[in-house]
C-alpha cells in the first residue's frame, strides 16, 4: 500500500495531525485505544478484502458488473408482481440527490430540519387524498411488511389472533405475513376464491369470519391484476364481526379506481415503488400505511409520523415528529413496532412524482395504462393456443396469461421469448397450480404497442404459429 | 454566523392554480385507441373513483422550486458537523451515487431470468461474503432493509433455533442491557419474547453478576451492542459469552456500532452468534433522511440454514438464486434486499479497502477520544462512567451539573448548537446518563471542524453561566424557531395530513 494515504474520505489521517491530536489525548499511538479490547480476540492480519481503489477504478470495475445485466431498454420486459417498470420524471430524480435530504437523518431536531419534516408531511397528506384515508406514517419497508404490521395493529386492536386473506395472494407478500404474525400468535387463514372470476368467495368468508378475526385483507387490484369488485361487501360482513377491514392498493391504479376509504377501509397498505423509485432488483421498496382518524388506531400505527404544529413564541406553523411514545426510542419493549430506519428518502420522490401528476395526471395515468394492458390482452388472445386473462373480471395493469392450449410449459415458452429478446412475465405455473400454465404479465406506461407487438411476434415464433 | 434559509413556504396544497400540470404521461399510440376506447367503462361502474384526490395541481418549474427551497431548510451531512451518537453520520462518496444512479440497476426487475442478472448477483454475492469476513460470520443475508429489520430477523432466528431443538416454549426471554439501543427491547417483544433487562455496572458495561442471575433455562439470548452506548468496549465480553451460551442462549450483536472495530476485532470471534451491520452507517450510505438504509445480518455455521430465501450460491460459473432451504424461516420482505443501497456499500469497500477500512475504525476513535478529552474540561460538563477507559467510536457528555447550577438542559445546549451551524448530538440517551448528549464524531469530519465544535460547546457553557437566556431562547438561526411539540401529539391539535388539517379548520 504506497499510495491510498491519507485517504480521501478521512481527512485526519495524516501523521502529524494524528500526532496532535494523540498529544491532546496523552497517547502514543493510537493502539492505546484498544487495549482494552481482549488480546486473544484482536485480528493479528489484514482483512481479506480487495486493496484501496482510486475512484477511476472503483467506477470501471462497478459499471463493468452492471453492464452483465439485461435491462427493460435492452428488451421488452413484461414482469411486475409487487416491482413495477414505470417512467421517474427528472424532478423526481434531482429533488431525491439534493444533498440536503439524501444526507440528513431522521429529523430529531426539528427546527433545522423544517425542509423534510414538511416533505413528509405533504407525503403523508397526498397518501391520505389518494386513498381517502385520513392519517399515514411517513413509510414503511415495503408492501409486504407493511401487511405485516398492519394485521399485528390489527391483532392488539381487536385482542382477537385470526387474519382472512384471499388465496390469490402474492407469495412472498404471504410469507412475510405468515413471519410477522407467527410470534404474536396470529393465524393466517386464506379464504377461498371463485374459480371462473377469481373474486373472493363471499359464502366462504362468511363462514371463515367469527369472533376471533382480528382482521380482514383484500387488494384492489389483486396479485393475479384484476379489480375485486365485492369490498363494499366485504367491508359490511367485516365490520359485523367486529373486525378491522385492511386493504391492499397498488397507487397507480388511484386515479381511476375508487380509493379504499370510500368502501370503509380501516387501514390501507400498499407498494409505493411505482411513484418515482427505480426498480433496483427489487429494492429499496416503499410500504404505504394509512388509517382512519380514530385516535385508537393512530396510537397503534407503526413507524415515524409527522405532524403539524407552531412555534412556541410566534405561533408560526412548523413541523414536527408526533406521537413518538409509540416509537421504540421512547416506548421500548412496549413500543408499536421496532422500525427505526425507514424509506424517508423514497417518500420524498413518491410526494415529487404526485405533486407532478396532479390529480389529472393520476387519473391519466390510469387510463393509459389500462388501454396498454388491454390492448396487450387483445392481441395475446388471438393467438391459438393462449388464452389471456384466465379470470372473467376487469382488469388493471396486470394479467395472467395461460398457455395450457399451446401444449407448452411457461417455463419453456419463457426460455424461448429470451432468445427473441423478450422478457414474459412471471411463472405461477408452482404458485397457482390449478391455474395450469400460466404466467401473471404487466403492461405499464412505459411499454409502447411496438413493444407488446415484438411480444406477440416472439410468441408466435416460439410456439411455431408464424403466419 | 450561520442562517439557515427560512422561505415561508406554504404547504403545496395551498400552491399551484387549476389546470396547471407538472407531467405528461407517455401517449397511447393512435392504433391502440382505435381498439381500446372509452378505457373508464373497462371498469365497473360502482368501482370508477368518483371524486378526483384533491392533489395540488402544479406547474414542473413549481413543484422543483417548491421542494428545492424545503431542501434549503434542511441540514445535512454534507453541510458541517452531524455527530448523532450511534447513528454514524460519515461522509457519503459522490461516486456511489453515481453508479446507484445507472440505469443498468434502476431498470432491472427482481423476477429476471438469472442469465440477465448476472452482473447484480456477482455484487451481492461478494458483498455478502466481505460482509462475513469483516464481522467473522458464517454466511451473510442482505435482505433486512434497515438495522431494526435485521434486529427482527436475528431474534426469529433464535426462535427458529430454539424451535428446533423443541426448546421454544421454555426459552421465553431476551436479555437487553439497560443501556441497548431501543430497538432491542422493541425487537424481542416483535419476536415474541419477553424482555429482561440487565443494568449496568459503575463502568457502563453488563453487570455480571446481575447477568448471572438474568439468565436461566428461559433465556433465548442476550442483545449487545460492543462498543456499547457510551462508547466503552465490553471488555468482558468472553465472560459474558460464556454466561448466556452455558444457559443455552445466543448472544446477538447489534452492529450499529461496528465503526469503531473494523479490521481490529470481530464479532463472531467474540462469541457472537448472529450479527447485523447497518449498511447506512458503517459503510458510507446516505441515511435519506431516515432511509432507505440496509441491515444484513450475519450468522454463525449452525445458523445459516434458518436465513430468509433465496440464498445467493455460486456454482464457479453462475450465480444463481437457492430457495431450497426447509428450515428458513421464510420471508420478512419481497424480493432480496435494499440493492441499491447494497451496490454503493459494494463501492465503498472497493474505495476504502482492507487498510482503508482499518485507517476509518482508528480515526473515528481518535476523532471521538480527542473530543472527549477537550470537552472534559468544559465547566459544567462531566464525562460519567469509566473516566480512565478510552472511548471507541462515540462518548457521551453529562451536563447536569450545568443544569443544576444554571438551569439549563441537554436539550437547550443541543438547541443552541444549531445556532452554530451543527447538528446536535443525541440527546437524552442512554437513559443511564442524566442530561446525555451522545456524540460520534465519525472519521469524516477534521480536526478543525472538531475543534470548532469545541469552541461552539465552550461558548454555549460560557452563556449558561452567564447569560442562560441566550441558549434558553435557541435556536434563532435556524428556518424556525422552538416548536410546540406537545401540540403535535395532543388529540385535540393533532393534524398528520392535509386533510387532518381542513377537518379541523371547519
Amino acid at each position: 500500500m504506497t499510495n491510498s494515504f491519507p485517504h480521501p474520505y478521512i481527512p485526519n489521517s495524516i501523521r502529524k495531525i494524528k500526532e496532535e491530536m494523540m498529544g491532546e489525548i496523552g497517547i502514543e499511538s493510537i493502539e492505546e485505544l484498544y487495549a482494552d479490547v481482549p488480546q486473544k480476540f484482536r485480528l493479528r492480519r489484514r482483512l481479506n478484502l480487495p486493496d484501496t481503489q482510486s475512484e477511476h477504478n472503483v467506477r470501471r470495475f462497478v459499471e463493468e458488473l452492471l453492464s452483465r445485466n439485461d435491462t427493460c431498454l435492452d428488451m421488452p420486459i413484461f414482469l411486475g408482481a409487487g416491482c413495477w417498470p414505470h417512467y421517474v420524471p427528472a424532478a423526481v430524480e434531482t429533488i431525491v440527490q439534493r444533498t440536503e435530504f439524501l444526507t440528513s437523518y431522521t429529523p430529531y431536531q426539528p427546527e433545522i430540519s423544517q425542509g423534510l419534516l414538511q416533505a413528509l408531511f405533504e407525503y403523508q397528506s397526498m397518501i391520505c387524498e389518494i386513498t381517502a384515508m385520513d392519517a399515514a406514517n411517513s413509510s414503511m419497508y415495503d408492501w409486504a411488511s407493511a401487511l405485516g404490521e398492519a394485521v399485528r395493529m390489527a391483532s392488539r386492536l381487536t385482542h382477537r389472533n385470526v387474519a382472512l386473506v384471499p388465496k390469490i395472494l402474492h407469495p412472498e407478500r404471504l410469507e412475510t405475513l405468515r413471519t410477522y404474525s407467527e410470534p404474536a400468535g396470529i393465524r393466517i387463514e386464506p379464504i377461498d376464491y371463485d374459480s371462473e372470476t377469481g373474486q373472493l368467495d363471499i359464502e366462504n368468508l362468511k363462514e371463515k369470519l367469527s369472533g376471533k378475526t382480528a382482521a380482514v385483507y383484500v387488494e384492489n387490484p389483486t396479485y393475479l391484476g384484476f379489480i375485486e369488485t365485492q369490498v363494499r361487501e366485504i367491508s359490511e360482513e367485516t365490520r359485523d364481526h367486529g373486525a378491522l377491514f385492511v386493504v391492499g392498493v397498488d397507487p397507480t391504479s388511484l386515479g381511476v379506481l375508487e380509493p379504499p376509504g370510500e368502501y370503509g377501509a380501516d387501514i390501507v397498505v400498499g407498494e409505493g415503488q411505482p411513484l418515482g423509485i427505480p426498480m433496483n432488483y427489487g429494492g429499496p421498496l416503499l410500504g404505504i400505511f394509512a388509517c382512519r382518524d380514530d385516535l385508537r388506531l393512530i396510537r397503534q400505527m407503526p413507524g415515524r409520523v409527522v405532524g403539524m404544529t407552531t412555534t412556541l413564541k410566534e405561533g408560526k406553523t412548523g413541523f414536527c415528529m408526533a406521537l413518538q411514545t409509540r416509537e421504540q426510542h421512547i416506548r421500548r419493549e412496549r413500543a408499536t413496532s421496532n422500525i427505526c430506519s425507514n424509506e424517508t428518502l423514497c417518500s420524498v420522490a413518491a410526494v415529487v412524482y404526485l405533486a407532478l401528476l396532479g390529480p389529472k395526471g393520476l387519473k391519466e395515468l390510469g387510463e393509459t395504462i389500462m388501454s396498454k394492458s388491454h390492448y396487450a390482452v387483445q392481441v395475446l388472445e388471438k393467438i391459438d393456443g393462449v388464452k389471456a386473462p384466465v379470470f372473467k373480471a376487469p382488469h388493471f395493469k396486470e394479467f395472467t396469461v395461460n398457455f395450457g392450449g399451446t401444449g407448452r410449459a411457461v417455463s419453456e415458452v419463457h426460455r424461448g421469448l429470451l432468445e427473441h429478446q423478450v422478457h414474459g412475465g412471471k411463472d405461477i405455473s408452482k404458485e397457482f397450480p390449478e391455474l395450469g400454465e400460466s404466467a401473471l404479465y404487466c403492461v405499464t406506461e412505459t411499454h409502447s404497442k411496438e413493444d407488446i407487438d415484438s411480444l406477440v411476434s416472439a410468441l408466435e415464433k416460439v410456439l411455431g404459429r408464424e403466419s | 454566523m450561520y442562517r439557515q434559509a427560512r422561505w415561508d413556504e406554504s404547504v403545496i396544497f395551498e400552491l399551484g392554480r387549476e389546470g396547471r400540470r407538472g407531467h405528461i404521461i407517455p401517449d397511447v399510440e393512435e392504433e391502440i385507441k382505435k381498439t381500446i376506447n372509452d378505457t373508464m367503462r373497462l371498469l365497473p361502474k360502482k368501482l370508477r373513483r368518483k371524486k378526483p384526490p384533491r392533489l395540488p395541481e402544479l406547474s414542473e418549474t413549481e413543484i422543483l422550486r417548491h421542494y428545492i427551497r424545503l431542501s434549503q431548510m434542511n441540514y445535512s451531512v454534507d453541510l458541517g458537523l452531524y455527530p448523532l451518537g450511534s447513528c454514524t453520520m460519515k461522509y457519503n462518496p459522490k461516486i456511489n451515487e453515481i453508479l446507484a444512479r445507472s440505469l443498468s440497476i434502476g431498470m432491472v426487475h427482481p423476477y429476471q431470468d438469472e442469465e440477465t442478472v448476472q452482473g447484480i448477483l456477482e455484487i451481492m454475492y461478494k458483498l455478502s461474503k466481505w460482509l462475513a469476513e469483516i464481522t467473522g460470520t458464517h454466511e451473510v443475508s442482505l435482505q433486512p432493509a434497515a438495522g431494526a429489520h435485521g434486529e427482527f430477523l436475528g431474534t426469529l432466528i433464535m426462535r427458529a433455533h430454539h424451535r428446533l431443538n423443541n426448546k421454544l416454549d421454555d426459552r421465553t426471554e431476551i436479555i437487553v442491557p439497560d443501556a441497548a439501543h431501543g430497538t432491542n427491547p422493541a425487537s424481542g417483544t416483535m419476536a415474541g419474547f419477553k424482555v429482561v433487562v440487565v443494568r449496568s455496572d459503575e463502568n457502563g458495561c453488563v453487570d455480571l453478576e446481575a447477568l448471572k442471575s438474568a439468565v436461566s433455562d428461559r433465556t433465548a439470548g442476550l442483545m449487545l451492542t460492543n462498543p456499547n452506548t457510551l462508547g466503552i468496549f465490553e471488555k468482558d465480553i468472553e465472560k459474558i459469552a460464556e454466561i448466556v451460551h452455558e444457559a443455552g442462549g445466543l448472544l446477538y450483536y447489534d452492529g450499529a456500532n461496528l465503526n469503531a472495530i473494523l479490521g481490529k476485532v470481530k464479532p463472531g470471534d467474540m462469541g457472537f452468534d448472529i450479527v447485523h451491520i447497518n449498511i447506512h452507517k458503517t459503510f458510507g450510505t446516505p441515511h435519506g433522511g431516515g432511509g432507505p438504509g440496509a441491515g444484513p445480518i450475519g450468522v454463525s455455521d449452525e445458523l445459516a440454514k434458518f436465513l430468509p430465501v433465496p440464498r445467493i450460491g455460486f456454482d464457479g460459473e453462475k450465480y444463481r438464486l437457492d430457495y431450497n432451504r426447509p428450515h428458513s424461516i421464510g420471508k420478512i420482505r419481497c424480493f432480496y434486499g435494499n440493492v441499491g443501497v447494497l451496490l454503493k456499500a459494494f463501492a465503498y469497500i472497493l474505495s476504502l479497502g482492507a487498510e482503508g477500512l482499518e485507517e476509518v475504525a482508528e480515526v473515528s476513535v481518535l476523532n471521538a477520544n480527542y473530543l472527549l478529552q477537550k470537552l472534559k474540561e468544559i465547566r459544567g460538563f462531566d464525562i460519567p462512567y469509566a473516566k480512565n477507559r478510552p472511548r471507541k467510536h462515540e462518548c457521551v457528555l453529562s451536563v447536569d451539573k450545568m443544569y443544576r447550577d444554571t438551569g439549563v438542559r441537554a436539550l437547550e445546549v443541543s438547541k443552541r448548537i444549531l445556532d452554530c451551524g451543527m447538528h446536535a448530538p443525541i440527546t437524552y440517551f442512554p437513559l443511564i446518563v442524566k442530561e446525555a448528549l451522545m456524540i460520534e464524531p465519525t472519521e469524516s469530519y477534521e480536526k478543525e471542524e472538531l475543534d470548532r465544535f469545541v469552541e461552539t460547546m465552550r461558548t454555549i457553557s460560557e452563556e449558561a453561566y452567564s447569560n442562560p437566556e441566550k441558549v434558553l431562547n435557541a435556536p434563532q438561526n435556524t428556518a424556525i424557531t422552538r416548536l410546540d411539540e406537545a401540540k403535535a401529539s395532543h388529540p385535540k391539535t393533532m393534524t398528520l395530513s392535509w386533510r387532518m388539517h381542513l377537518k379541523k379548520k371547519d
